[in-house]
């Protein structure tokens, strides 16, 4: 005989605020094979918990029913209280009392009837509730970092100095991502490639990471601790061992006029390519789109002139599997481009610049090295407008979010302009001036107040040309909304931060969500940051949202810690939700006709083919045997079972089923 | 028929549609409690039987709602329901069942303010279909004669 205890919680005045949890636990208690009903204020919190474990040991009760909040947020929690009260964890559930009812809808008698219709559903369900055991799956103990950028950078050298091997694979030639891109840093102005540098070289030489650039991840397959990814190492058309990194087949490569991705299009590069000198793996790459010789079939000059022969036309494109048991997620971000500002000019007037290229202008390194000129005649601005918000907290633009680092960036951008050109005027457009962060706003007051950077608070109509110099059309909302028009000389646009392009293909292959932003999404917005939803996969910096570099490492060395953590264990506990083939008593008497439907649809290759074979060895029947180490519990076996011999642990037909009978009748 | 209550019921699967029903309840965006909320592993898990149960039982609405294409946890369970959903439709429509009683949709975990849109007009639009008995005459005279004493 069943004994369920039934436990509402009010959470704080959450749920009690809409919902009378007095009437639901009266109704509760009314109902068939309810041996105990109660109500408390926070039944997460410490003597919340104590009254699970203690009713379960008291009225000596078979199931339990949590009436609270949504099982996505503490179902692991009132598990976990219901194995301490001597009771398997499997044998509770939760009724979703406040995201699908108290939250949702308006005080009344409705919503708390639709409670107690919750409660009484998930009584009956959990009547069903089979005591499982969890499953025992072994741990590889080898980390996958997606992107080298310095998330991807901090989290691979953290998981490698705790001793596990790391799998580190770049999109591009070389690992840095945009941080190799900029010139100095905020707020302490210090030159980024001194600081990102050697740590890239620290990823080369480590021990314990493979670095795999100019590859991308095609395909992940498996679940945590477990996971077999297949990489496609992109052809670089060089023989990495032979090849020196000379560089004469660099500067002998007749193709020059190919726009310079690194320079944002500020410069140009040949066909073979480093991306910047201080690359790493400092490597020439063959652009094939580009290549004299894969397009007219004739040059080969770089094969010439090589002293190490380590070219190699014939090269292809090799894909590798390999085993991981966790993934960092550290793909980056991307500035919104060009068509996206019409009013600005951006694309059209080549002296309106986004935020990037203004990085690469003011950088030693950079095209002019480190000139601040102009694009169009190369002549020093004297006058220069930089537009913050440039397409972010723009809801009529479709990005509504803030991306928090335009602020901060334009006062270093502003600064670095004054400390180049003294006699120049620098002017600032803002809507508000967000530098919460340590020492941040002192960066943004010196700005203001020591290089005397003309902050204007207000927005840019309209950016054009006239006689060789830019109008910029804007207001001046501190002085009554006085339009505001400045003859500029260069326009730099803090373009909003937004997705990496093919974020949202890479998500899909991970299985991780995503928000309508193309950002990959937490599992939990505060309590956990750095955890998808897909266990074992995490994220670190700019991929979850537009992040600065102090924020990027801190996340990436959290996500580090909790593979670490992972990898601290032999074996994991899996939860045992699989799905599973009936067999009443010998296997001849399953119901099992051996159709094998369900082979093809199982998307983890879980179901294997089981021979049952008479004394004299010859095969009497074949039926379908899921491997519990495989199966995930997605349940498509179940449903599409013509016998209706597969279950699924957790959601059996017999429990779903009730489930709808309970939900729709008053007993 | 203006005090009529529709009784809907929703089969969600865990990843998208009932997070993203989670994420209407933390944005406190309001909607008919008409609605309520069965979960699934995934789409795929969804036997079609079920919504004969449902109306046998006295629903008068039902909804189905999983991951985006290709958003799917488990790779695929969300194609295979689809392509279920298909060919049980053309059943169910030739059985005599009334379609638009059943909203097929698509809710990702992202999308609070849409899984409210779903409910909201699918609850509009079986009130106004009104209650579900003919589905009951057909399946349960027992049922035929209480209406018809009413």
């Amino acid at each position: 005989m069943a004994r369920i205890g039934v436990f509402i919680c009010h959470c704080g005045e959450n749920i009690s605020a809409t919902v009378d949890c007095g009437k639901v636990c009266e109704a509760a208690s009314k109902l068939k094979h309810v041996a105990y009903a109660t109500e408390y204020k926070y039944m997460c919190s410490d003597p919340g918990q104590s009254l699970v474990k203690n009713a379960i040991i008291e009225h000596k009760l078979t199931g339990v029913v949590v009436s609270a909040c949504s099982p996505r947020m503490h179902e692991p929690t009132f598990r976990k209280a219901t194995a301490e009260g001597g009771l398997n964890p499997f044998l509770c559930e939760m009724a979703n009392l406040r995201e699908h009812c108290s939250w949702v809808h308006e005080k009344g008698e409705a919503t708390t009837e639709k409670a107690i219709d919750i409660v009484r559903t998930l009584v009956e369900k959990v009547k069903r509730n089979a005591a499982l055991q969890p499953i025992r799956v072994p741990v590889t103990k080898a980390a996958l970092v997606i992107g080298g950028g310095i998330a991807g950078i901090q989290a691979a050298l953290d998981i490698a100095n705790c001793g596990h091997k790391v799998i580190m694979v770049e999109r591009s030639p070389s690992i840095g991502g945009h941080m190799s891109q900029l010139s100095e840093t905020f707020p302490t102005l210090d030159c980024s490639q001194c600081i990102l540098t050697p740590r890239m070289v620290e990823v080369l030489q480590h021990p314990n990471i493979t670095l795999y650039s100019y590859a991308e991840v095609e395909q992940l397959d498996g679940f945590i601790g477990n996971f077999v990814a297949k990489i496609r190492k992109k052809a670089k058309s060089l023989d990495e061992k032979a090849c020196t990194g000379c560089g004469l087949c660099i500067t002998k490569c007749p193709q020059k006029k190919i726009p310079n991705e690194f320079e944002e299009g500020m410069g140009f590069r040949p066909a073979i390519y480093v991306p910047f000198p201080q690359a790493v793996p400092n490597r020439p790459v063959i652009d094939k789109a580009n290549c004299t010789y894969y397009i007219k079939g004739k040059c080969k000059v770089c094969e010439i002139v090589c002293p190490t022969k380590a070219i190699r036309f014939d090269q292809e494109d090799e894909v590798i599997d390999v085993e991981v048991g966790a993934v960092v997620v550290a793909t980056g971000f991307d500035i919104k481009r060009a068509d996206f500002f019409p009013e600005y000019g951006y694309g059209k007037l080549k002296d309106v610049i986004d935020g990037l290229q203004f990085e690469r202008l003011a950088s030693a390194s950079g095209p002019t090295n480190g000139e601040i000129l102009r694009p169009s005649d190369g002549q020093k601005p004297k006058n220069i407008v930089f537009i913050a918000c440039a397409g972010s907290r723009d809801p009529a633009k479709g990005i509504a979010y803030c991306s928090k680092i335009c602020c901060m960036y334009t006062a270093k951008h502003a600064m670095l302009y004054k400390h180049k050109v003294h006699e120049g005027n620098a002017h600032v457009f803002y809507m508000d001036i967000r530098s919460a962060g340590k020492n941040y706003d002192e960066f943004v007051r010196r700005a203001i107040e020591e290089d005397h950077v003309n902050y204007i608070r207000g927005r840019v109509s309209t950016v054009y040309e006239r006689d060789g110099k830019l109008i910029v059309k804007g207001v001046d909302t501190l002085l009554g909304a006085q339009p505001v028009e400045i003859v500029a000389d260069m326009v730099v646009l803090a373009t909003a931060g937004v997705a990496n392009p093919g974020a949202e293909e890479l998500a899909q292959r991970l299985h991780v969500s995503y928000d309508s932003h193309k950002f990959f999404a937490e599992a939990h917005p505060k309590l956990k940051p750095v955890e998808t939803n897909t266990a074992g996969i995490f994220l670190a910096g700019a991929c979850q949202n537009p992040k600065d570099i102090p924020d990027s490492v801190s996340q990436a060395s959290g996500a580090a810690v909790k593979v670490a953590a992972l990898f601290s264990q032999s074996e994991l506990t899996r939860e045992p939700l699989v799905a599973a083939v009936n067999r009443f008593g010998p296997p001849l008497y399953s119901t099992c006709v051996g159709c094998f439907m369900c082979q093809p649809v199982c998307p983890y290759q879980a179901i294997e083919r089981e021979e049952i074979k008479s004394r004299d060895g010859k095969v009497i029947k074949s039926l379908a045997k899921i491997n519990e180490g495989l199966c995930q519990g997605c349940g498509t076996c179940v449903a599409l079972c013509r016998s209706k011999s597969i279950d699924l642990y957790g959601y059996t037909n017999e429990q779903v089923y009730t489930e709808v009978v309970a939900l729709l009748n008053d007993y | 028929m203006s005090d009529f209550e529709p009784k809907v019921v929703a089969f969600v699967c865990n990843w998208c549609t009932y997070a993203g029903a989670d994420l209407t309840g933390t944005s406190r965006i309001k909607y008919a409690t008409n609605v309520k909320i069965i979960r699934f592993p995934c789409t795929g898990r969804i036997d079609f039987m079920l919504l004969l149960k449902s109306f046998a039982n006295g629903a008068d609405g039902i909804i189905i709602s999983g991951c985006h294409p290709n958003d799917c946890h488990y790779t695929s369970g969300n194609f295979h329901a689809k392509r279920r959903w298909i060919m049980f439709k053309e059943l169910m429509d030739f059985m005599g069942i009334d379609m638009k009683r059943i909203t097929y949709s698509w809710v990702s975990a992202a999308e609070g303010a849409r899984w409210a849109e779903v409910v909201n007009t699918t609850v509009a639009r079986v009130r106004e279909l009104g209650p579900y008995v003919s589905y009951q005459k057909m399946v349960n005279t027992h049922i035929e004669e209480e209406v018809t004493n009413e």
